[in-house]
């Protein structure tokens, strides 16, 4: 895995690897999230005691599993930046915080649109809500520090300290807020407990979390490819600027 | 050791004697406790029941209102670089400024929090977790708090910003501090809570002393 890493780390061969994953994953993820969103709002049974509000499920489970993803991504990306400092790797761990930030947006909204017709309320302070808005905050930071200094370079650093100290504290506070919630709400969680979950519904699921994981793959190289043309493009004109002079 | 204790001294000598920074933390810490019961009722028995909560709370925030000057004034007059250059490692650096901010600011927070509770009429039964956890968790705020100033070293707008960084990271030791003084109430044991909340501790302890280590680097370079 290192070695295959290091391999990429070059941009100019990352340019050329990602010229051809790129529409693959395109591909991939139009497909996969079609099917699956035509197979889970068309074909799947409504749920015995939620109806049709399950389907809610078919976006919001896939984004909260890739908000988690994306942190964890930004996470080894980091320590990797910190110990071999592959500039790519940076540029990975950025591009990689505003979609994770996006993820969590969308799992926190379609959590709370789900929330109102099954447990009657837009927002319940449960342990799992509450460690998803906490992992909302650390993006933010994320991408509030390593934007917050005119040297590049310098706040990738400073960002990938940070991604690191927060996937270490993100278990703590995931407990700590667990051993808040059954202190403070004994028993009155409203939680949706079917025991497993039907297979019937469960292929769908799995299609649209294929189909989301493709869509961050096809996020993240739009976004770092055009970084690294924006850099192209910044040096350029340097030149250009130093040969007008 | 010794120059340990030198930094330590001089960082609380510099706080206290400029007629600054620890008493300006102190007000803010008495002045926003005494916000909360304009902004909820004098009702001694609403009081009483959010008193913990509103003294911890203040407490983190008084934490953050110091975390700005905590390396930036060392950085701007060079004398962060003349400790990077002693034979004292970074790392025992970040600790001594954090175990010197715990004494201006958690310290005397942990100080002032039974009088605090006197007058926001907390439940005598949660005087001791309040005063134990504050005691525990205080020191735990400074140093996660110096991972925050540390890395925002150099920033536009990094005073706003360390609130942003170290705030979400505050919730365990809020969590534990709290946990305590209801368990407390609540006449269940208090100790596994104390314990976890030392356990936050002592995880944020290298944490700090290694990131914070690492950041002043990039600052300095």
């Amino acid at each position: 895995m290192p070695s295959l890493l290091h391999s990429l780390a070059s941009p100019a061969r990352f340019q050329r690897i990602s010229a051809h994953v790129f529409p693959w994953a395109a591909v991939l993820a139009t497909g996969l999230i079609g099917c699956g969103l035509v197979w889970a709002l068309v074909f799947v049974p409504p749920d015995y005691q939620q109806g049709d509000t399950v389907r809610v499920m078919y976006v919001h489970v896939p984004a909260a599993w890739m908000s988690m993803f994306c942190y964890a991504v930004m996470a080894v990306l980091s320590v990797s930046f910190l110990i071999w400092k592959h500039a790519l790797a940076d540029l990975a761990a950025r591009a990689s915080a505003p979609i994770g930030a996006a993820f969590t947006t969308v799992a926190l909204i379609t959590g709370s649109l789900w929330g109102k017709p099954t447990w009657g309320t837009y927002w319940e302070w449960d342990a799992r809500l509450t460690s998803v808005l906490v992992l909302f905050f650390l993006y933010l930071g994320h991408m509030a520090l390593s934007n917050a200094f005119d040297d590049r370079e310098r706040g990738g650093r400073a960002a990938a300290i940070l991604a690191v100290v927060g996937a270490i504290n993100l278990p703590i506070i995931k407990f700590s807020v667990e051993w808040w919630n059954t202190l403070h709400q004994p028993a009155s969680v409203l939680r949706m407990d079917g025991p497993t979950i039907h297979s019937s519904m469960l292929w769908p699921l799995l299609v649209m979390a294929a189909g989301f994981t493709a869509f961050y793959v096809v996020l993240l190289l739009i976004r770092i490819r055009s970084e690294l043309m924006a850099r192209r493009i910044e040096v350029l004109q340097r030149h250009r600027a130093a040969e007008g002079a | 050791m010794s120059a340990f204790t030198a930094l330590v001294r001089r960082d609380v000598a510099l706080a206290t004697r400029r007629g600054g920074e620890a008493a300006l933390t102190l007000g803010f810490f008495v002045i926003t406790i005494a916000l909360f019961p304009f902004g909820v009722g004098p009702d001694p028995e609403l009081l009483g029941r959010i008193a913990a909560g509103i003294i911890w709370v203040t407490a983190l925030l008084a934490a953050i209102v110091s975390l700005d000057r905590l390396f930036r004034q060392d950085l701007e007059d060079g004398s962060l670089d003349l400790l990077a250059l002693s034979p004292m490692p970074l790392e025992l650096v970040v600790l001594a400024k954090c175990l010197a901010h715990w004494l201006v600011t958690g310290l005397p927070v942990t100080l002032l929090a039974p009088v605090m509770g006197m007058m926001l009429q907390l439940d005598p039964e949660a005087y001791a977790p309040l005063i134990i956890g504050l005691a525990l968790g205080t020191p735990a705020l400074s140093l996660v708090g110096a991972i925050g100033a540390s890395l925002v070293l150099g920033a536009r707008r990094g005073g706003a910003l360390i609130g942003l960084l170290v705030l979400p990271l505050y919730i365990p030791v809020l969590i534990f501090g709290i946990s305590a003084v209801e368990a407390a109430l609540a006449g269940l044991p208090v100790l596994p809570h104390i314990l976890i909340e030392g356990a936050v501790l002592v995880v944020s302890l290298p944490l700090a002393a290694f990131a914070g280590a690492g950041a002043l680097r990039l600052a300095m370079d």
